[in-house]
């Protein structure tokens, strides 16, 4: 019963945009040619806004003569080849590491910080959604009042309380402030209030009669929780640990103000060796590559659920 | 967990109890992880802001105690008395202010109108432009900026080379000087009566870039909830384009845009990736917002004291912002209704 409501819902979610685009193409009338012509050259032009950026990256990477910097406007690249790709994947800063070595550690950062962000978010959510207790009302603006703070506002005094962390055997010594963890650590200090905030959000939109008629059965809190509540919020969990995944794969600040060491270096330090103060060393096919490949993996994801996300995004502005 | 088991011999006594323990046991885990990660580092904040903390005063081995200062901290910041070049606090405020208004206001325009154009009765391959106009939203935000800053270039950037390419149809010489803007360091600014630096104008570029397409999603959904009677009634009265748009779509988009609007000026008033990886705060520190300040502070000047006090104001200016923007959403909600 429950996984059958749960696939209705998903359904329903995912027909949504469809059937309103339908409903309104059965009353379309024909356009006058000239208007369609018009409107449709401003259409392209916004097209043509919206590309630029894109097939230039393109383009570089996939421009064969090795230049150090383009030559001109090439948005079609004379010939092509995956060079520029090679080099970066061996190795795309002058530290010695890998672009392997890179994604490895930011997929530590993402997946660590998401799944903590979100595990024991939606138990907060369910709690704030659908519980009744005192001090309810207090503890939600705790957690707003977080939200609305940004990362590098709670940087410092973290930096300082990870560091009191340190534990040497001999030569071997761990300083949880400068290890992936801390930095994991400070991530999912940033992406848990979210997390709480917008799951909540969304089981506020779920109806409560499954629930109900559960208790009614004799369903304790737990099953109720598990077995109703928790199938049903699966949209919800996939986008904010999605969005969390996001944040933790491009994480700048801590993993720079925390790091020290090249082994630990992720994606967005390299990204940002490429284009900074030390950038006149770097081939700009190989940025354009290196970005290509940063953003490929979560662009796909995004792209193909984005109706999933941006909705779920919107609704979670409209409520804020 | 240990109040779990503590609780359990008196919850023994009746699910009345249960239930009333229950909600709290759900809250543990955030809370437990908020109270070390993010609760207590906050009110750390708050006492170091107090204190002349230097990178000597929390060294593992033998710390050296900082000195107290009380608010000297505040006050050097509010006269913009730091020890480091560029700052100026006031001036800081209202540039963040009014980035992140402009960039709101540019937003919602652009997002409605082509909301507007797309949702036009009869236009062709709409799925496809919706498709392609999600696109630079599903882009990282830090590759974003540092493809814009590698376009704004002023030697090789796509935006000098398309400015010569274009001057080119007009027979304008590529040398012009107008074609080799130095778009993030030019210390000129480019209206003379207008005090704001060529980089704003880049920054804003790319963040329109980044930002019109959601509000076109939010436009879009607000959009298609008009029913369409109403455009029928009023052209039966002989209402113009402009009319109809006036006084039959804008109050239908209001209620959804306005705190999507809020919302929105809220996540670019604390907008990191741009002013830090695009423009790095040049020229001299006037695209720098509180956020990368901030960072600033911490990381390459290692003021941490001053820091802390600098993060207690962006709270407060933060806690302001939400206080005007939540009166103004409940405004436009009576208005709805």
């Amino acid at each position: 019963m429950t996984t059958d409501a749960t696939t209705a819902t998903t359904r329903r979610l995912l027909s949504r945009g469809t059937s309103r685009a339908r409903a309104g193409g059965s009353q379309e009338r024909p356009l006058p040619i000239g208007r369609q012509i018009v409107i449709q050259l401003i259409l392209l032009m916004i097209t043509f806004t919206v590309l630029f950026p894109i097939i230039w990256i393109l383009s570089m990477s996939l421009d064969p003569r090795n230049l150090s910097r383009p030559d001109g406007l090439n948005l079609i690249p004379p010939g092509a080849s995956l060079d520029a790709f090679q080099k970066v994947i061996a190795q795309p800063t002058t530290n010695d590491i890998s672009f392997i070595e890179l994604a490895l550690n930011s997929l530590k950062i993402a997946i660590g910080s998401s799944v903590v962000a979100v595990g024991i978010g939606i138990l907060a959510a369910y709690a704030f959604s659908r519980l009744r207790f005192r001090g309810r009302e207090a503890l939600m603006i705790a957690v707003l009042g977080v939200l609305m703070l940004p990362s590098v506002a709670t940087i410092i005094p973290l930096f300082i309380f990870l560091n009191q962390f340190q534990i040497s055997f001999g030569d071997l010594s761990f300083n949880l402030r400068a290890s992936l963890l801390g930095v994991t650590l400070a991530v999912i200090s940033a992406q848990l209030p979210f997390a709480i905030w917008n799951l909540k959000g969304y089981l506020d939109t779920i109806p409560k009669d499954l629930e109900e008629a559960a208790a009614v059965d004799g369903a304790s809190q737990n099953e109720i929780f598990r077995k109703i509540v928790l199938p049903l919020a699966i949209p919800a969990i996939a986008v904010t640990g999605f969005l969390g995944f996001l944040g933790g794969w491009t994480e700048y600040l801590t993993v720079t103000m925390f790091t020290t060491e090249v082994h630990d270096q992720t994606l967005s330090i390299a990204l940002n060796a490429m284009v900074g103060q030390f950038a006149r060393t770097t081939n700009w096919s190989q940025f354009a590559a290196f970005s290509i490949l940063f953003a490929l993996p979560v662009s796909v994801v995004f792209f193909v659920f984005q109706r999933y996300l941006v909705g779920g995004l919107a609704v979670g502005g409209v409520k804020g | 967990m240990a109040t779990a088991t503590a609780a359990l011999p008196q919850r023994g006594r009746g699910t009345q109890l249960r239930r009333g323990a229950q909600p709290y046991l759900y809250l543990v885990p955030a809370f437990a992880v908020m109270a070390i990660i993010t609760f207590y580092p906050l009110i750390f904040q708050v006492w170091m802001s107090f204190y002349d903390f230097g990178q000597i005063n929390f060294r593992v081995r033998n710390p050296v105690p900082p000195d107290f200062i009380g608010i000297e901290n505040y006050v050097r910041i509010a006269q913009s008395k730091l020890a480091i070049p560029n700052f100026e606090f006031i001036r800081l405020v209202l540039f963040n202010l009014w980035w992140a208004l402009s960039n709101v206001v540019i937003h919602v325009v652009i997002g409605v109108l082509v909301a507007v154009v797309l949702n036009t009765k009869g236009v062709r391959f709409r799925g496809i432009y919706r498709a392609l106009f999600i696109l630079p939203v599903v882009i990282p935000q830090i590759i974003v900026a540092t493809v814009w800053r590698n376009m704004f270039d002023a030697n090789a950037g796509a935006v000098n080379y398309g400015l010569q390419a274009v001057g080119g149809l007009f027979g304008i010489s590529a040398a012009n000087p107008a074609f080799h803007l130095d778009w993030l360091r030019q210390a000129t600014d480019p209206i003379s009566w207008l005090p704001l630096p060529l980089a704003y104008f880049a920054m804003i570029t790319a963040n329109t870039w980044l930002g019109w397409p959601l509000n076109s999603v939010v436009a879009t959904g607000a959009l298609q909830s008009i029913p369409g009677e109403l455009y029928e009634a009023a052209e039966m009265d002989g209402a113009s384009p402009w009319q109809k748009f006036r006084n039959v779509t804008i109050p239908f988009l209001r209620p959804a845009m306005l705190p999507y609007a809020i919302y929105g000026f809220v996540i670019t008033f604390n907008l990191f990736f741009l002013p830090f990886f695009m423009t790095a705060g040049e020229p001299f520190g006037r695209t720098e917002i509180l956020v990368t300040q901030a960072y600033r502070l911490a990381y390459e000047r290692r003021l941490f004291g001053v820091a802390a006090a600098f993060a207690v104001y962006l709270f407060f200016l933060l806690l302001i912002v939400t206080l005007i923007t939540n009166r103004m959403a409940k405004a436009t909600k009576s208005y709805a209704d």
